[in-house]
């Protein structure tokens, strides 16, 4: 077969869509503007970490989450302590929302002795137990089982706690999916657990559209296969993922079974800080979809319904950006591990 | 002292450690309902439910993935693998999560993972049903291998690995099943890291472990017979690895035969034959010798499949040799 052209597989592929923020917002304005607050510091976070791989301050892979905000910010906004979430490597806006210090996260990906893994793990591997971020994987489909695991252990120990388990649309092509939402599916039967799925649907893994990559495109139907219900949510919308959110995670630790949701996003920017974007995609698509960037929807709706004025925003995004400066001269000023951190943490004495 | 065969050592080992610790759980193929394909298992969904002795789907990385993340929680997961030919399916989640996943959360976690079964060849199981994994799982920093010969060992080696915070890769003598020795009743531990002299002697030693230690006290008894005093050395754990034990020996023998299923080349007995010319060459008087599997795929013949094996024959040429007679 020819080489597809990236004009000839965008066809089918789904397309932002258009709605407006007409509608009145359903939250607070309190509570908007703290989700707000939070989209715009990752934001801002992901574009300084750009900058300093571009310096060569950031070594390794670096999977960036931009445009993709609202999907982290609103399932974790029901975080309850105790939870255990689990993602693959696109992770830092996870750590930074469930309270991580922006300098450690920084320092880690700066390879520093004060990173948040003493700069063990890097960009792919954030872990932040004491705050439920039981880390960042970097095999697609790898850390789905473990995810899974985790959900029977808090049942089987009596906790009223949930797992949320992240992953992209790369992973649902690969066995790991499939095993483990099988075990989940069957272990959920009996209140064994309590797990959701929340499936990151940007629509490409790597290079490599949904379309091109299985001829079932309907990716929340996959659960179908192990008994596990689902439903889709628009992951541009932070309300929606809000509302999807408080929704399925009282579901979730209600019933102690699986639910999934398909999450329809779009990550505007490459899918490692540096690859050949526009190979895979058209400058056109990427053009529609930051229309209905997460950040900039929310901020025409604050704006559209007076519930901020521009100074206002601009205010937030200020104070975000004076914590991201900070945490980059932190990570800058860091000294390097010591060297004696080379062979401790391989086992538990 | 009670006379145990190896499989009820081991399961008395797993049975105990329930009874004391309400974290272990058992995870694998037909280890409940069934009773365990090889009756390791046999009689312990009755004792202690569905909960605690799950019966998996043929899912091996679905599965050693799940009991990585209880084990990340605190439970103490036990994982049968029917038999460590199966293991390659979970491969990924020993050596990417496992081994790892302490070392690059910068020791923020833990996994105390046991995962056991049987390997190893020499019934006929031929080429996808017959491996010898030490050597290979050895490899990867984070991973404690272990292969236990003896019925004392595996109940006292089973308990520590159950009790150690690390991923333990526990390596059956699967062909010694059905083998009987003294095992004490009650609780008593086997360390992981010291050699044991299954055979004291002074003119070479013999190393191995697994099911050839057996095989290695039996040519040291015909070389007796020949005025040969061997020391059988059998090394318990794989990794961590025990140079001091091995070394001991050959400042006291200064000739070693080193004996192993598996493939020659990047194997066990390489690590062991470097080790000694590492830190014991100029106590040396001849090369050290292995005797290894042949390198092939396993085959199925009877006869075919016994030469692709370490026969005692090749061993007690090979001790000849390195006292030159």
């Amino acid at each position: 077969m020819a080489v597809t052209t990236a004009s000839k597989t965008t066809r089918s592929r789904p397309s932002p869509k258009s709605r407006g923020t007409k509608d009145e917002p359903t939250l607070s304005t309190k509570h908007l503007l703290e989700l707000y607050r939070k989209m715009v510091t990752i934001r801002i976070f992901e574009e300084a970490c750009q900058r300093a791989f571009r310096e060569g301050k950031i070594g390794g892979y670096l999977h960036l989450y931009i445009g993709q905000e609202a999907v982290a910010t609103g399932f974790l906004d029901y975080y309850r302590p105790g939870d255990r979430i689990i993602t693959a490597y696109r992770d830092h806006a996870h750590a930074l929302l469930l309270g991580a210090d922006p300098k450690a996260v920084m320092a880690e990906l700066f390879g520093k002795g004060t990173g948040l893994v003493k700069g063990k793990g890097g960009s792919m591997h954030l872990f932040s137990v004491d705050q439920g971020l039981m880390g960042g994987y970097g095999i697609v489909g790898g850390h789905i089982a473990l995810g899974v695991g985790m959900a029977y252990a808090q049942a089987y120990q009596g906790q009223p706690n949930i797992v949320q388990l992240y992953f992209g649309d790369g992973a649902i092509h690969n066995g790991g999916f499939h095993e483990a939402t099988n075990l989940s599916g069957l272990w959920g039967k009996e209140k064994l657990n309590p797990c959701l799925f929340i499936l990151e649907n940007n629509h490409y893994g790597m290079g490599t559209s949904v379309e091109r990559a299985t001829a079932m495109t309907d990716l929340g139907a996959k659960f179908d296969s192990y008994g596990i219900e689902h439903e889709k949510v628009d992951g541009m919308d932070i309300e929606a993922v809000i509302a999807c959110a408080k929704r399925a995670t009282e579901r979730v630790r209600k019933s102690g079974a699986p639910y999934a949701i398909e999450v329809n996003t779009y990550r505007t920017v490459p899918h490692g800080a540096a690859d050949f974007i526009e190979r895979y995609r058209t400058k056109e698509e990427v053009q529609q979809w930051r229309k209905r960037d997460p950040i900039g929807l929310l901020e025409q709706k604050l704006l559209d319904h007076d519930r901020a004025d521009e100074e206002q925003l601009a205010k937030i995004r200020d104070e975000a950006k004076a914590i991201v400066d900070e945490a980059v001269q932190f990570a800058e000023e860091s000294p390097e591990p010591s060297l004696d951190e080379l062979t401790t943490d391989v086992y538990v004495d | 002292m009670p006379t145990l065969t190896y499989r009820d050592a081991l399961r008395a080992a797993m049975a105990d450690e329930m009874e004391r610790d309400e974290s272990v759980v058992l995870l694998g193929e037909d280890i409940g309902v069934y009773g365990g394909t090889h009756l390791i298992t046999n009689g312990l969904l009755d004792r202690f439910g569905p909960k605690r002795v799950i019966d998996t789907p043929i899912a091996e990385g679905g599965f050693v993935g799940a009991a990585i993340g209880m084990a990340m929680l605190g439970l103490r997961p036990i994982v049968e693998m029917m038999t460590w030919n199966f293991s390659f399916q979970a491969a990924d989640q020993l050596i990417q999560n496992a081994a790892k996943i302490r070392y690059f959360s910068g020791g923020q976690v833990s996994v105390p993972l046991v995962v056991r079964g049987p390997n190893g060849g020499g019934v006929q199981l031929s080429a996808q049903h017959t491996h010898s994994l030490e050597g290979f799982y050895g490899h990867f920093p984070g991973l404690k291998v272990v292969a236990p010969a003896t019925p004392y060992d595996v109940k006292g080696m089973m308990l520590t690995a159950i009790r150690d915070p690390n991923p333990v890769l526990f390596l059956e003598a699967g062909a010694l099943y059905g083998t009987k020795g003294e095992v004490p009743e009650g609780d008593y531990t086997v360390p992981f890291g010291k050699v044991r002299v299954a055979r004291e002697g002074n003119d070479v030693s013999l190393i191995s472990y697994g099911r050839q230690v057996n095989m290695l006290l039996h040519v040291a008894e015909q070389l007796a017979e020949e005025g040969i005093d061997a020391e059988v050395i059998d090394l318990r754990s794989i990794r961590p690895f025990d140079a001091e034990g091995i070394i001991a020996s050959v400042k006291k023998t200064h000739r070693a035969v080193v004996v192993q299923e598996q493939w020659r080349l990047f194997s066990v007995a390489s690590e062991v034959a470097a080790i000694i010319q590492e830190q014991a060459f100029d106590d040396l008087d001849a090369p050290v010798e292995r005797v290894s599997g042949a390198e092939v795929p396993a085959p199925y013949a009877r006869n075919l499949e016994r030469a692709a094996f370490p026969s005692e024959n090749q061993i007690s040429d090979a001790v000849r040799r390195v006292l030159y007679r």
